[in-house]
């Protein structure tokens, strides 16, 4: 049960159950869709830009708490960064989810984002925590298909 | 000393005899090597029988025994090997023919499963028979292999895919279906139990509909045949398929059962080795069914293997099986009924060893997560049957799927299990 917790965070499990940024967006510089197709997960990022800073970022769709969470939280904290920081970031968090590195040294830089550091442990998982990254990634350079992790 | 060999092969799966009244799951249990295995440090619960069954020692024993003293590759040998390979693939082909009391064992074909079956037929009988126009109708239940090979095929020749409705039980309305039947119907595809509900379709009356008016039908048996007693000759479907990997079998080999008549018709499926009685390059000659339908090297350990788990089930008494089935079924659908936020998907009057469920509104993914944790095997997400979901208006469901190896024991695990899920989400 100790690694549900470390997966099941109240912080994720209350994004799970109000997710942060959930709606449309009308004047929204870029939409992409991000999708599971194994388990079903299906969202719509929304993102506008501000000179080269990300103003806003917004979402909707339905799927499992570990993808809606890490998708609201990411909304949150992308807010006013720049493209430059949002790949840091990126790097950073497909890093941490995967295993490849280390939270505790890069805890300053994760913020809320070091919830997701027990997705390591649940392989299987690794997709559904970062399909929301991916799908901005996608949308920050210039793709405009939909995003699937498969 | 061949004919040892031979004796040697199936002996391990008919020593075993069951007598009647003495089904016991727990004993069965026993000769099933995987089951005794633990999952995250907790005794393993496998209720996803419905994605694949596990092997019995039988099968195992069989596979590794074939491998080891008697392989070698099928028909055309001269040397002993391979006349014993042939001979014990042969007499696999006849276990399948007693299995579903087929007429023939020339219309038993070996493919890789019903996946592959579906399509052979699509694609041989679809072809050959569909028009710009003709129609062919499938049901609302149905899982994506017995949807997409009929789309491909409609889509090549102008044809138009028709759709049987359900109810929101998971039941087929029968009006309906009878009233979709018509001139340009040139088949009717349909799943005997549904993978993502569990339904069991009243096949058999369904046929008959059909026949009135001439037209032919194909059976999906992926989730029935490990369940109900099959006999194709007195449902008299025209084709009927199996999976060895849903029906204790190992994965790779099914089963297309056709009438004889239907297959002769047919023009071959893939070009290739022992489908061919000669070849120039002017003109090939096509051999007789079955081989015409079976090009290349088959998958011989794999019917092998798939004939000792029919012969393993046929040791029990079908009846029994599904009577214990049936109990376990009930027993896990009065159990969880009681737990508040949980909904059953699929409640059907007649229904087969699938539980679908969704937990208020805790994703199946989640769910599956946290029953994992606990040992217990269950299947989250749409089960290849998206349109199904899409009625359902769910984006997946939870799915506990049993066999005949799972007690009451693993029913009260899964319930202990889903609690847990709710205490971390509440």
């Amino acid at each position: 049960m100790d690694e549900i917790r470390e997966l099941y965070q109240e912080v994720i499990l209350d994004h799970n159950k109000h997710p942060h940024n959930f709606r449309s967006m009308e004047n929204a510089d870029a939409v992409l869709e991000g999708f599971n197709p194994l388990c079903g997960d299906h969202y719509t990022f929304y993102l506008r830009f501000e000179d080269d800073a990300i103003a806003e970022v917004s979402f909707e769709g339905s799927g499992c708490a570990i993808s809606k969470a890490s998708a609201s939280i990411m909304s949150a904290v992308l807010q006013g960064k720049s493209r430059e920081e949002a790949d840091v970031l990126f790097e950073l968090f497909t890093g941490i989810v995967t295993g490849k590195l280390d939270p505790v040294e890069h805890l300053e830089k994760l913020g809320k984002l070091a919830a997701f550091a027990g997705v390591a442990e649940f392989p299987v998982r690794v997709k559904c925590a970062t399909l929301p990254w991916h799908t901005m990634h996608g949308a920050l350079h210039g793709s405009d298909s939909q995003i699937s992790t498969e | 000393m061949t004919p040892t060999i031979l004796n040697d092969a199936t002996a391990p799966a008919v020593q075993k005899e069951h007598a009647s009244g003495s089904f016991d799951a727990v004993k069965v249990r026993e000769d099933f090597p995987i089951l005794t295995q633990r999952v995250h440090g907790k005794p393993l619960v496998y209720l996803d029988s419905a994605a694949s069954t596990q092997k019995p020692r039988a099968v195992l024993d069989t596979m590794q025994r074939f491998y080891a003293e008697q392989y070698s590759n099928v028909h055309r040998g001269v040397h002993q090997l391979s006349q014993v390979a042939t001979d014990l693939y042969e007499d696999a082909r006849r276990t399948v023919q007693r299995f579903i009391n087929a007429e023939r064992e020339e219309e038993i074909i070996f493919v890789r499963g019903t996946t592959e079956a579906i399509n052979l037929v699509a694609q041989t009988f679809g072809r050959r028979e569909l028009g710009t126009g003709d129609e062919v109708v499938v049901s609302a239940m149905e899982h994506h292999a017995n949807i997409v090979p009929w789309q491909m095929i409609c889509q090549e020749r102008g044809a138009v895919l028709r759709v049987i409705p359900m109810n929101d039980h998971g039941e087929l309305d029968l009006d309906a279906y009878a009233d979709l039947l018509g001139p340009r119907t040139k088949i009717v595809a349909v799943t005997h139990v549904s993978n993502a509900l569990g339904s069991i379709n009243p096949v058999r009356e369904m046929i008959r509909i059909a026949h009135e008016r001439d037209i032919p039908v194909l059976v999906d048996g992926a989730q029935s045949a490990q369940h109900l007693p099959i006999d194709v000759r007195q449902l008299d479907c025209d084709f009927f398929t199996l999976s060895g990997h849903k029906m204790y079998g190992p994965t790779g080999i099914g089963v297309l059962y056709g009438k004889k008549a239907l297959l002769d018709r047919m023009p071959p499926y893939q070009g290739g080795g022992d489908m061919i009685l000669s070849v120039t390059f002017e003109k090939t000659t096509y051999n007789e069914v079955p081989f015409k339908f079976e090009a290349g090297t088959p998958d011989i350990a794999g019917a092998i293997g798939f004939a000792a788990a029919l012969t393993y089930l046929r040791s029990f008494d079908i009846h029994e099986i599904l009577a214990h089935e049936k109990d376990v079924l009930q027993y896990a659908t009065e159990t969880l009924s009681g737990i508040d936020a949980l909904r059953i998907v699929g409640t059907a009057e007649e229904k087969a060893s699938v539980l679908s469920f969704t937990l208020c509104a805790i994703h199946p993914h989640d769910i599956g997560t946290i029953l994992d944790q606990h040992g217990i095997a269950i299947r989250a997400g749409h089960h290849c049957a998206q349109p199904v979901m899409q009625r359902f208006g769910i984006p997946a469901t939870a799915r506990a799927s049993f066999a005949m190896y799972n007690t009451r024991e693993d029913v009260d695990r899964l319930a202990e299990g889903i609690e847990q899920v709710l205490e971390v989400f509440t």
